[in-house]
């Protein structure tokens, strides 16, 4: 594996603190605000904004934890292997401005999912999307409201967020995967 | 872990990894039931049948709740009103259901052994809600989940099985389940309920209730089961010659969960029943409404057992590797996209 840093730690750090104080400037009040990560690095991000904001502004926004597992939408075309956490969400949605954080956005396909997951737990008056990266490629009519970074990525890549919550280390990486080469090698 | 059983027949078979998977997996499961909504989308477009040519209330409603709750679509099958009573079959009625293109089976009969013969016959999966006096292996599983739950281990407990041993797959089902989970089974039953197969299973046999009860984290109160008894028994509670057990009354006062004998056990022991309670025969109803009782505790839990256990045969959620793999199939099918982290 070949990794190339998109993101160093304090760029990083910096980069959640723009979109954290963009989303405190959109919803000044705060009242309504809820924010929901979605597993399993979303919501290490989300949990920071919630920090973020009580840092700024000295209030707590309640935060939930979104597993997406139950909601994709390519169970039978994958392998067995099933793994589904926990969902933690503690409180009433509806009537509330969600804000649904991700790592990376890219075929748009867990944001749908995780739209879904939302709208069974009640109906929000809004949910705006905010990403790290968003490697581009959708597959769905899904965009981000907030965004850290736009890129795109060479053949055979993959963008990695590293957490130090469940990484150890912290940044951006896009690295080749090699079990990609070889599968687009097989004739 | 790495799921690979087409079916869920017995806890006998299976090993200690796998049985903490569904235990771990039903914990997602459990908070479902606990929203406004309570559905997910996981298996929306399969259909399960569940083939009940035994009474059951518990079992039957708690798997077809798991199921609605999925989003399957369910079938339910009993005996009266089918064409069981024109002599069809079992195997010939599995058959031809499986010919409707359904996606699994939930059977349940009075013949040890039928849900394995099915699994062998149908190519798809088979799980069994109860096969005579053999296997319940859903009900072992949410009596460990509840146990887990409360307890926050397994290993290292002692649990009493107490009563209708004779009869029960329940019990059969929990022995070999503790047992691989680390906990020690103490089976509690008159000599005459004691099969000669436990004798190569791993518990220890007592007679009296008396002797083991301080000792216990977990009672476990079994139903007697009095329609496999003798029919007088039902009915007059007197059993007569040739029974395993001369009354219910006598039962009550040797093995009975008495409030009394809750009063000499441990102050946080589980009281447990898998249902139906013959109130004031094997357990008090003042023991069965304490606060150590999780009676109802199990019955909540059971939905999300089976939920567990049905998205693991029938859904299976993607590993990284494979959806690196999926991802690098569209990549073919469009000739630039490859790689992903997530779909």
């Amino acid at each position: 594996m070949i990794g190339k840093n998109v993101m160093e730690e304090k760029e990083l750090a910096e980069a959640w603190k723009i979109i954290t104080n963009q989303v405190i400037r959109d919803f000044p009040s705060l009242s309504e605000l809820v924010i929901v990560g979605i597993r399993s690095r979303g919501n290490i991000l989300a949990s920071r904004m919630v920090k973020g904001i009580k840092k700024e502004t000295g209030i707590e926004i309640p935060l939930g934890i979104l597993d997406i597992t139950l909601y994709r939408d390519d169970f039978t075309s994958v392998g067995p292997d099933p793994i589904v956490r926990e969902t933690e969400i503690d409180f009433d949605i509806t009537g509330k401005n969600v804000i649904l954080v991700d790592d990376v956005l890219f075929t748009g396909r867990t944001i749908r999912a995780a739209m879904d997951a939302l709208i069974d737990f009640g109906r929000p008056s809004s949910i705006r999307l905010a990403v790290l990266i968003d490697r581009g490629e959708r597959e769905l009519p899904i965009q981000p409201d907030y965004v850290s970074k736009k890129m795109t990525v060479n053949a055979g890549e993959i963008v990695e967020v590293k957490l130090k919550e469940i990484d150890g280390k912290e940044g951006v990486i896009a690295i080749k995967q090699k079990l990609d080469k070889e599968e687009i090698a097989k004739p | 872990m790495n799921w690979n059983r087409k079916d869920l027949l017995g806890i006998e078979e299976l090993n200690p990894d796998e049985i903490i998977h569904i235990l771990d997996t039903s914990i997602s499961f459990k908070e479902i039931s606990e929203r406004p909504i309570k559905k997910v989308p996981t298996l929306r477009g399969k259909t399960i049948v569940n083939l009940f040519f035994e009474p059951s209330t518990r079992t039957r409603i708690s798997f077809e709740l798991a199921e609605k709750r999925l989003s399957a679509d369910t079938v339910n099958f009993s005996t009266p009103g089918s064409s069981v009573l024109k002599n069809e079959t079992l195997l010939d009625t599995a058959l031809n259901i499986e010919a409707m293109k359904i996606d699994a089976v939930v059977v349940r009969h009075s013949g040890a052994g039928i849900p394995h013969l099915l699994a062998k016959k149908l190519s798809v999966p088979v799980i069994n809600a109860g096969d005579g006096a053999h296997e319940h292996p859903t009900q072992a599983l949410l009596d460990m989940f509840t146990i887990r739950e409360k307890k926050r281990k397994l290993k290292g407990l002692k649990v009493a099985i107490i009563g209708d041993i004779r009869f029960s797959r329940v019990a059969r089902s929990n022995i070999w389940g503790l047992n691989k989970m680390g906990a020690e089974v103490f089976i509690v039953a008159p000599p005459t309920f004691i099969p000669a197969y436990l004798e190569n299973m791993p518990v220890k046999i007592f007679n009296s209730l008396d002797e083991v009860i301080e000792d216990m984290d977990v009672l476990m109160a079994l139903r007697i089961q009095t329609e496999r008894h003798q029919p007088r028994l039902a009915v007059s509670g007197e059993a007569g010659k040739g029974s395993f057990f001369p009354s219910l009354r006598e039962y009550r006062q040797r093995f009975g969960v008495t409030m009394e004998r809750l009063s000499k056990a441990k102050k946080d022991v589980l009281i447990m029943h898998p249902g139906p309670i013959n109130r004031g025969v094997e357990i008090d109803p003042e023991v069965a409404d304490s606060k150590n009782s999780v009676i109802l505790a199990q019955v909540t839990n059971g939905v999300a057992v089976r939920m567990a256990v049905l998205y693991i045969l029938l859904g299976g959620a993607p590993t990284s590797a494979s959806q690196s793999a999926s991802s690098v199939r569209r990549g073919k099918a469009v000739g630039r996209r490859t790689g992903g982290k997530k779909p």
